[in-house]
């Protein structure tokens, strides 16, 4: 596979409602970005668990972008709240971690914002380029990552 | 596993800036990928058939197509799978127009990252589980919102097809923006006289129960099974009474209500009837102005009503409504031309918006039909439009063209020389928009029949000169200053939401874009649907329309509800959470997250307690996932695992395992 080594791992977690609404917006008016970003589309951003973050991170993400509906905005009503809660919980604890907190931003774009949704993407990968690669981290790191969180359910894998 | 891999180039769309072979030379190389290729139009008919052959060829268990948005086609090729015999969700979709090809200028690293999300689908698709939607039954009513000729339509039309129809209205009477003009484009006929009858067709049609003076307070449920909760304001009159005889009107003393029906040309009295032709036609109490609502001193209504229908101590009630559906038709609100301070902004009163020259027109309005100006009553003989008040001006955030102006300022200019016949019209223009079967000839008409000046440029400024106004601008055709004296001013006022527009998308769960309206579910695709299942637009709620794209609009939800209906039951969405029984602790956290309370307490044989979710109430948000502390709820079709195995795809070094 070629791996163009320009660009940076950049994992992105966005809504099905909203964001990646907001993403396709975007493309169907050709709103160049940079390539860096890779996005997993979930239902709502309530279904993001920090614990998918801290396991791209410890994956080798260079930065994790997370985008949902506006608050007040969501399809399901409240997912967002509960989302903005463990995101801003999270995003505390990434020092913690042994990660710059500059690599993870989450933020709401709505399916009609493509050009602010050109405007983050472009903003974050900037930001993450700043940055550089992620730096590998030290068993330490990975052995407390194994500890942030009990055992989620691996069926199947 | 054996999975199929289809590569699409989407004509050049995606191949231009993909390498569409080398993703599927790449995807060959990907686990349990048992065949992979390319097409140039993966959801044609050879294209899909292609997918089907693929499948019994090669024995696949699985299908990933890479192409478009899932938001465009997932449906078109679940069904293409289930076609060829698979589970509909053993498919996966990547995303490689929208999110690659046409966001990205580098054909290497488009290519590179449109393998990543292949691989990544592919990861997912490994994961992947049959589901089977389950059948539940719905509630065959609908809830149409708003009473406007959209909101009517609909009304109709479900009704007519044999659904039971709750219409609200927030007014007193139905009728919208429409029943306050005189006359429609391009055929200048009577609007009340096209819009009366279909007033009172839903006053008398015994599938429609209408609630006017009412808003939708909240809303609960799902397709097939919401609960409205209408909240019924304080009319002062008690309207199983009230026989709309109008005495009350009439002797009212209290004289400075706002007349919203007459868009402020006049004012009128503290109990109201809008208009004659009104539905239901019933007085309504202004309790701001009424003097027995505010001082305590005056009752001359409930002596003088034949009926004894004043309750000046009416409270607002509140009904319950059990629907199935629910179409938006609010409408739109006119926008203030107070923010152009060079217009007057409002210190002029011979510079009036078009709402207010329409019920200035009309037989109706405060000025019975006749033409005069606002400051001395007299006839004007030189009447200026401007065109593209609110509308196409980035400057006051309004970029958007509102569609009717054009065509409704041609036809006022048409109605000014039959109102006032020599008087002289002036209409200033950006661009003239009339789309539409024969507007453009009644713009033609407009010019050559009835000697309509069009004046091709902005207007920078009005200002007073004795008792006439100057209006100075540009004409851009001549390269020149223009200076006109008018003694009438007409500002064509453009499309704006409706108030309340942030307020009941909230309620009804459903999006708005920047500008207020309501989004659709699909801008070509979707135009009728919401992303919220069983909520439907109609009419200009949804972007700025003339009367005939409303109509339509309300007609096409209207087919969508009896579309829904049809079978008397509805299929679930199988992407639902699952309670794991053997991990559940019956901690109950999830039950206190669920935003639709989908989730039940139960009491297994063992005597544990346990967390079950009730399939056809869950919506599949997955906040309860992420709740629970033992990983024991899964989303289906997105459960922990089949995430991870998504970010794993795209890490260089493999994942720690946790636990």
């Amino acid at each position: 596979m070629p791996d163009p080594a320009a660009d940076l791992r950049i994992i992105g977690f966005l809504c099905n409602w909203c964001s990646y609404g907001g993403a396709d917006t975007a493309g169907v008016a050709r709103l160049a970005q940079p390539t860096d970003l890779r996005i997993v589309r979930v239902p709502c951003s309530g279904r993001i668990d920090p614990l998918f973050i801290a396991k791209a991170f410890y994956g080798g993400a260079d930065g994790v972008l997370v985008s949902g509906c506006h608050p007040r905005d969501c399809h399901y009503s409240e997912g967002n709240y509960h989302a903005r809660r463990r995101l801003e919980l999270f995003l505390r604890l990434l020092p913690a971690l042994g990660i710059d907190p500059g690599r993870f931003l989450y933020t709401w774009v709505s399916a009609s914002e493509g050009q602010r949704w050109q405007q983050v993407v472009a903003d974050f990968t900037a930001r993450v380029h700043a940055l550089g690669p992620m730096p590998r981290l030290r068993e330490t790191d990975l052995a407390a990552a194994a500890l942030c969180h009990p055992a989620a359910p691996q069926e199947g894998a | 596993m054996r999975l199929g891999v289809f590569v699409c180039h989407c004509g050049s769309n995606i191949a231009a800036t993909v390498d569409c072979a080398a993703v599927a030379l790449a995807a060959r190389a990907m686990p349990d990928v048992a065949f992979a290729a390319d097409s140039v139009y993966t959801c044609s008919e050879p294209g899909q058939e292609a997918i089907v052959a693929a499948v019994a060829e090669h024995g696949l268990d699985g299908v990933v197509v890479a192409s478009c948005s899932p938001r465009m086609h997932e449906r078109t090729f679940r069904r293409t799978v289930a076609r060829a015999g698979l589970n509909p969700y053993m498919f996966e979709m990547a995303n490689i127009r929208e999110h690659v090809s046409w966001v990205g200028r580098d054909k290497e690293r488009n290519t590179a990252k449109a393998t990543d999300l292949v691989r990544m689908a592919v990861e997912k698709l490994r994961r992947n589980r049959p589901l089977t939607p389950r059948e539940f039954p719905v509630t065959r009513r609908v809830l149409v919102v708003g009473g406007g000729v959209a909101g009517i339509q609909a009304a109709l039309d479900c009704a007519d097809g044999g659904l039971e129809v709750v219409l609200v209205e927030r007014a007193s009477s139905i009728g919208g923006k429409m029943a306050q003009l005189d006359k429609t484009f391009p055929t200048v006929d009577c609007s009340s006289c096209v819009l009366g009858p279909r007033m009172v067709d839903v006053a008398q049609h015994p599938g429609i129960t209408l609630h006017a003076y009412s808003e939708v307070a909240s809303v609960s449920g799902w397709v097939g099974n919401f609960e409205v909760a209408v909240r019924r304001k304080a009319t002062y009159v008690d309207w199983s009474k009230c026989t709309g005889c109008g005495e009350c009107v009439k002797k009212c003393p209290a004289r400075d209500a706002p007349d919203p029906f007459n868009a402020g040309l006049a004012p009128a009295r503290a109990i109201n009837i809008p208009f004659p032709q009104a539905i239901p036609k019933k007085a309504v109490i202004n309790p701001a102005h009424c003097k027995q609502l505010t001082t305590g001193k005056c009752g001359v209504c409930a002596k003088v009503c034949p009926s004894g229908a004043i309750d000046y101590a009416m409270t607002e009630t509140t009904v319950t409504e059990k629907v199935g559906a629910i179409i938006v038709a609010t409408g739109y609100e006119l926008f203030d031309p107070k923010v152009y301070g060079q217009y007057g902004g409002g210190r002029y009163p011979d510079v009036i918006t078009s709402m207010q020259y329409e019920r200035m027109l009309s037989a109706s309005g405060p000025t019975g039909g006749h033409v005069l100006r606002p400051s001395d009553g007299r006839e004007p003989r030189s009447v200026v439009f401007i065109q593209c008040v609110g509308s196409r001006d980035r400057h006051i955030g309004r970029p958007y063209c509102s569609g009717f102006c054009c065509m409704y300022t041609a036809k006022q200019a048409i109605l000014t020389r039959d109102h006032v016949p020599g008087a002289q019209t002036y209409v200033f223009y950006m661009d003239i928009r009339s789309p539409g079967k024969g507007y453009d000839e009644f713009i033609r008409r407009a010019m050559e029949e009835y000697g309509v000046r069009y004046v091709r440029g902005r207007v920078s400024r009005i200002f007073p000169k004795g008792d006439r106004l100057v209006v100075r601008g540009a004409d851009t055709l001549m390269a020149a200053q223009v200076q006109v004296e008018a003694d009438l001013v007409v500002l064509a006022v453009g499309a704006e939401h409706a108030p309340g527009a942030h307020e009941l998308a909230a309620t009804l769960r459903v999006s708005i874009d920047e500008h207020g309206f309501f989004m659709e579910g699909h801008p070509k695709l979707r135009p009728v649907e919401t992303n919220t299942a069983g909520v439907y637009l109609a009419g200009a709620c949804q972007g700025p329309k003339d009367i005939p794209a409303s109509v339509s609009q309300a007609s096409a939800a209207a087919a969508k509800v009896l579309g829904l209906f049809a079978r008397g039951t509805l299929a679930s969405d199988p992407q639902v959470a699952l309670v794991d029984p053997r991990r559940c602790v019956g901690c109950l956290k999830c039950l206190k997250t669920c935003p639709f309370g989908a989730i039940r307490e139960e009491q297994g044989r063992d005597g544990a307690v346990r967390a079950q979710v009730v399939e056809t109430v869950c919506q599949g948000c997955g906040v309860c996932c992420v709740t629970c502390p033992q990983g024991a709820v899964q989303l289906q079709h997105f459960t922990d695992d089949q995430i991870l195995a998504e970010v794993e795809a795209l890490c260089r070094i493999p994942l720690p395992t946790c636990g």
